[in-house]
């Protein structure tokens, strides 16, 4: 079973669906106590908002010491989005807060002349195969992203994307803590395919 | 590389998607869900629902529907039409709605704007201006579907918008609004110029060059209803001859 985060933050709904889809049964958590009944295997920290609000939801509602043994237990962890963006040592939005502290880097403003929000569908360059089978590496593919803020290229970078030639990292992978900077639960055909080979790949 | 974004557009009256040219004379064209699922598998990247019963009766429906069309997209989706509320907005996203759009209610309460985006973030808010032409350089902002003058100009509205929280606008020309003879390209230029955030161009597609004409006026998306819906132009094709123009588009990769 995977458990999906609910703070306050995002859209679970969605992720939970696009679960369904691939036939993987899963259960919204809006409370620290729903990892007691021992089912859950995965959490999925999604996210949409700005960092510092949703760093406070999380440590109201005690998920900040939750997922810190969870990962600690070298249990599986997904973020998606802001949730990806919660499992860095910070961000710098709203002035710097402390992250997760799993992907070694912190959160800053994508810099340069560009358009923000980076809204739309863009392809992603894997650094490495381990997160991607069966050739996707050379493949094209495409993922919905909406964000301004953004980890930069780090030690965790499985991907990477890049906005007027800013490069930034799209997926970081430490152990079995895997973060998209992207929505794959809304990028179609494609992003549902990844999010199964993703949690196949984490173990799940 | 960031592509450039096709969003078919889709009216809904009472639960049924319907389109009129000019706003006007409504035909029967289906199941929302159903539909928005079509245009998923042929590579849309993006839709758009505006409910036109909103303002009147039928809101009731739109809470239904919504959560249909959620159910079966894998893509994002904004839906619009008559909402005069941030709670109203945060229900429609509960429901599944990636986006919000406002059109009418911000220009008579700006502070909707900055209350929805407080609450759901500027991704999730769409300005959704009606524009028509006054002088060669200069538009006027219309409010009611198009029907009501405001005396506001464009330009300073969506700036004012911006600055209030909205994350994206989607700019309707009414002078090229259901003529199929292609996008207003200067007013495309004068916002997306003016303004920070992306812009969806629309009104006037007929053919595969005026998506040209308005990426390349600036446009990062551009939107259209009756040439998608009648089956024109088809969003693989149209995707296929503007990657062979050198536009970045999202190719389906079973296509």
């Amino acid at each position: 079973m995977i458990g999906i985060i609910d703070y306050g933050a995002g859209n679970v709904g969605n992720v939970r669906r696009a679960l369904s889809q691939i036939n993987r049964e899963s259960v919204i958590l809006d409370s620290v106590y729903g990892l007691c009944t021992g089912l859950i295997e995965c959490l999925i920290l999604p996210g949409v908002g700005s960092f510092r609000p949703a760093m406070e939801n999380l440590h109201i509602r005690g998920w900040d010491r939750s997922l810190s043994e969870w990962i600690s237990d070298d249990r599986p962890v997904l973020g998606i989005c802001l949730g990806m963006q919660l499992l860095c040592e910070g961000s710098e939005e709203g002035g710097f807060t402390k992250g997760l502290g799993v992907f070694r880097g912190a959160v800053g403003k994508i810099p340069g002349p560009v358009k923000l929000p980076h809204v739309g569908w863009n392809t992603v360059n894997w650094v490495s195969d381990r997160l991607c089978r069966e050739g996707r590496m050379g493949k094209v593919s495409h993922y919905y992203f909406v964000h301004s803020y953004a980890l930069p290229a780090c030690a965790d970078t499985e991907g990477t994307s890049s906005l007027d030639g800013e490069i930034f990292t799209s997926v970081a992978r430490r152990g079995r803590i895997v973060g998209f900077q992207f929505h794959p639960e809304r990028s179609g055909s494609v992003g549902l395919e990844l999010l199964s080979q993703t949690l196949e790949g984490m173990g799940v | 590389m960031l592509t450039k974004r096709i969003i078919p557009c889709l009216d809904v009256q009472e639960g049924r998607v319907v389109k009129g040219v000019r706003f006007r004379e409504l035909r029967d064209a289906g199941d929302p869900a159903a539909l928005a699922e079509l245009y998923m598998k042929e590579g849309a990247d993006e839709l758009v629902f505006l409910d036109i019963s909103a303002s009147s009766a039928g809101r009731g429906t739109m809470l239904e529907w919504v959560e249909t069309v959620a159910d079966r997209l894998f893509i994002p989706f904004t839906v619009g039409g008559g909402i005069s509320s941030a709670e109203q907005a945060r229900d429609i996203v509960a429901l599944g709605a990636d986006k919000i759009s406002l059109n009418t209610s911000a220009v008579t309460e700006p502070g909707l704007i900055s209350r929805c985006a407080a609450l759901l973030g500027s991704q999730a808010v769409v300005l959704a201006v009606d524009a028509r032409r006054k002088s060669k350089s200069s538009w006027e902002v219309m409010i009611k579907g198009g029907s009501i003058e405001t005396g506001i100009d464009l330009l300073s509205w969506v700036e004012h918008a911006c600055s209030l929280g909205c994350g994206e606008i989607l700019l309707t020309s009414m002078d090229s609004d259901g003529t199929l003879d292609g996008f207003d390209t200067e007013c495309i230029e004068a916002v997306s110029s003016s303004v920070p955030v992306p812009v969806i161009a629309s009104g006037g597609a007929g053919n595969t060059l005026h998506f040209l004409e308005a990426f390349l006026a600036g446009a990062d998306a551009a939107l259209a209803a009756s040439v998608f819906h009648f089956g024109t132009i088809r969003i693989g094709a149209l995707k296929k001859d503007l990657d062979a123009l050198s536009i970045p588009v999202r190719i389906l990769e079973d296509d």
